[in-house]
């Protein structure tokens, strides 16, 4: 557990060293603030909740997240620290579980910094905190989720424009897989088992029911297992590409 | 003595490529150990599985009793390693960089200062410390790879070509602080400088394909060479043709051979295994003078060459 918290501080520190910190929060903040505003109607809707906020969250992360987990292993093996990293007495776990709490809890910081959309809308009407806060923590674990899988990927490559765009990829299907768009074209041919799989498997899905001011446990868990199990084989990537 | 490191057999193949094939050898405390080989030997590949960074396809690494498969971490622990081209976290200062490699190995409060001054008085960082490690000279960029490997003062010490690219003055502190550090350490350091092993070593291992081609002294690999303890004696310029003849003619002399040195002197040189005092005398009853007297050193790289061009030629099937 040390070894994971002295990691996690040595992210953060890398993060806030460069212009990446400021840039990311700057870009998501104006973009999440934007994309409500002028596509969600945030005003012109005259109701007092933050629907129009959460909805786009999904696609912000798809373009966000990918930009931030692709660092994480890519550049390390494209710079030859993670022969430093990797030959520090800490365990593989302790190096993927820090790195990704470090980029977990920056995305969470930059989410924080959102707060003032709660407060407006609280000023400007009368809205259920309950289903904002929800709507918080459900965002929060879908970021995890996306960053899991972009950690993996960007295990998998020196190269951060391919872990990029493969990691967007993958996070793209995974979201998309619960529009009706998507289930249509299942639905014509696969039996209903193999359709609610796939409609169980979509970020937006699970979002979607947080969004509603419904914090279902099966939701929270299917996040964390994401996350859990993209970390997982984010480890056995580090490790199997040592033994080839 | 006791054996630190511990090679038994060790192969890495990439692929259809073998890295490192069936190396087997141990390094003591006290010993320097200086890993020839040409770019491409196996060298790096074969102190990456020592490090624990890579793992073997087949034999066994133990660093002081520790397998390295089996277990990481301990290994880890005891090793400090050089990675080649030293790489750090070019965005960290270096105090920040030395501090988080002080507690990763587990050092805190003023265990963990009192190691980071050690390792930045050690290596003369003090001037650098709060500047960000990209912006810094390749020469800093190296000591500060360095400082850590030094920083927990471990048992095992590897390090891939530590002296590449710095200046001689820089080359210089490496090795003495390589030399202070020797008598209570196993040390292992590659190289293609031969100076270096002259200057820091007191065993070399070279390599070549991945094969452990030699092993012993410096001054046991020089013993190799073609030339070595040949007697090179110069005489007066007019006199050279009649002092080859004479010498030729003494007992167990085979050839004389004549080299032109780059001052222009011309030089004799006579085959190992002459006595010196017979060739003199036998030159003084001609009245030929003798103005220099040497004993040839052989060259290390005449060594290497031999033996890893061989080596090379063994490997390719066309040549």
């Amino acid at each position: 557990m040390r070894n994971v918290w002295i990691i996690i501080k040595r992210e953060t520190l890398s993060y806030f060293a460069t212009p990446l910190a400021y840039v990311f929060i700057v870009i998501f903040l104006a973009l999440s603030g934007a994309l409500a505003f002028f596509i969600g109607r945030f005003m012109s809707r005259e109701q007092a909740d933050l629907i129009p906020f959460f909805d786009y969250h999904p696609w912000l992360y798809l373009l966000l997240i990918p930009a931030i987990a692709m660092r994480l292993w890519a550049e390390e093996r494209k710079t030859g620290t993670i022969e430093n990293l990797m030959t520090l007495p800490i365990s593989t776990v302790e190096a993927v579980v820090g790195k990704f709490l470090a980029a977990w809890g920056f995305t969470g910081l930059a989410l924080a910094l959102t707060f003032p959309m709660w407060i407006s809308v609280n000023v400007l009407g009368d809205p259920d905190n309950g289903v904002i806060l929800a709507s918080y923590i459900g965002s929060l674990f879908m970021a995890g989720a996306f960053l899991a899988i972009g950690s993996c990927i960007s295990a998998l490559t020196k190269n951060q424009v391919i872990a990029f765009i493969i990691s967007a990829t993958v996070c793209f299907l995974f979201t998309m897989a619960g529009l009706e768009l998507v289930l249509n074209f299942f639905r014509l041919w696969a039996p209903d088992l193999l359709v609610d799989t796939i409609a169980s498997l979509s970020f937006l899905t699970h979002f979607t029911a947080v969004t509603k001011g419904v914090i279902e446990l099966r939701d929270i868990i299917y996040f964390a297992s994401m996350i859990a199990v993209w970390l997982l084989a984010n480890v056995v990537v580090v490790d199997v590409r040592k033994a080839a | 003595m006791s054996t630190m490191i511990e090679l038994d057999h060790l192969t890495k193949r990439f692929g259809a490529l073998v890295a490192v094939d069936d190396i087997s050898m141990s390094v003591s405390r006290g010993e320097v150990l200086g890993f020839l080989g040409p770019n491409g030997a196996g060298k790096s590949t074969t102190m990456k599985i020592v490090a624990g960074f890579l793992e073997p396809t087949s034999g066994i690494a133990k660093i002081c009793g520790h397998d390295v498969t089996v277990d990481p971490v301990a290994v880890k622990r005891r090793i400090g390693y050089l990675p080649e081209g030293a790489p750090t976290y070019g965005d960290m200062t270096p105090i920040s960089y030395l501090g988080f490699i002080a507690e990763i190995r587990g050092f805190d409060g003023a265990e963990k200062r009192r190691r980071v001054d050690m390792s930045v008085e050690r290596l003369g960082l003090e001037r650098v410390l709060r500047q960000p490690i990209e912006t810094l000279s390749k020469g800093y960029k190296r000591r500060v790879g360095f400082a850590q490997a030094i920083l927990h003062d471990p048992e095992v010490l590897i390090m891939d070509e530590p002296t590449d690219g710095l200046d001689p003055n820089q080359k210089r502190l490496v090795r003495s602080l390589i030399h202070e550090m020797a008598a209570e350490k196993a040390i292992v350091i590659s190289t293609h400088i031969l100076e270096e092993v002259d200057a820091v070593c007191n065993r070399v291992v070279m390599i070549a394909g991945g094969r452990l081609l030699a092993d012993g002294t410096p001054a046991s690999l020089r013993a190799r060479a073609k030339d070595h303890n040949a007697l090179l004696l110069r005489v007066v310029p007019d006199k050279v043709e009649a002092a080859r003849v004479k010498i030729s003619a003494i007992d167990g002399v085979s050839t004389v051979e004549t080299v032109t040195r780059r001052d222009g002197a011309v030089i004799l040189r006579v085959p190992a295994g002459t006595n010196a005092a017979t060739v003199v005398a036998a030159l003084g009853a001609e009245n030929i003078a003798v103005e220099e007297l040497m004993n040839e050193v052989g060259m290390l790289d005449d060594v290497f060459y031999d033996i890893t061009a061989h080596a090379a030629h063994r490997e390719n099937p066309y040549a």
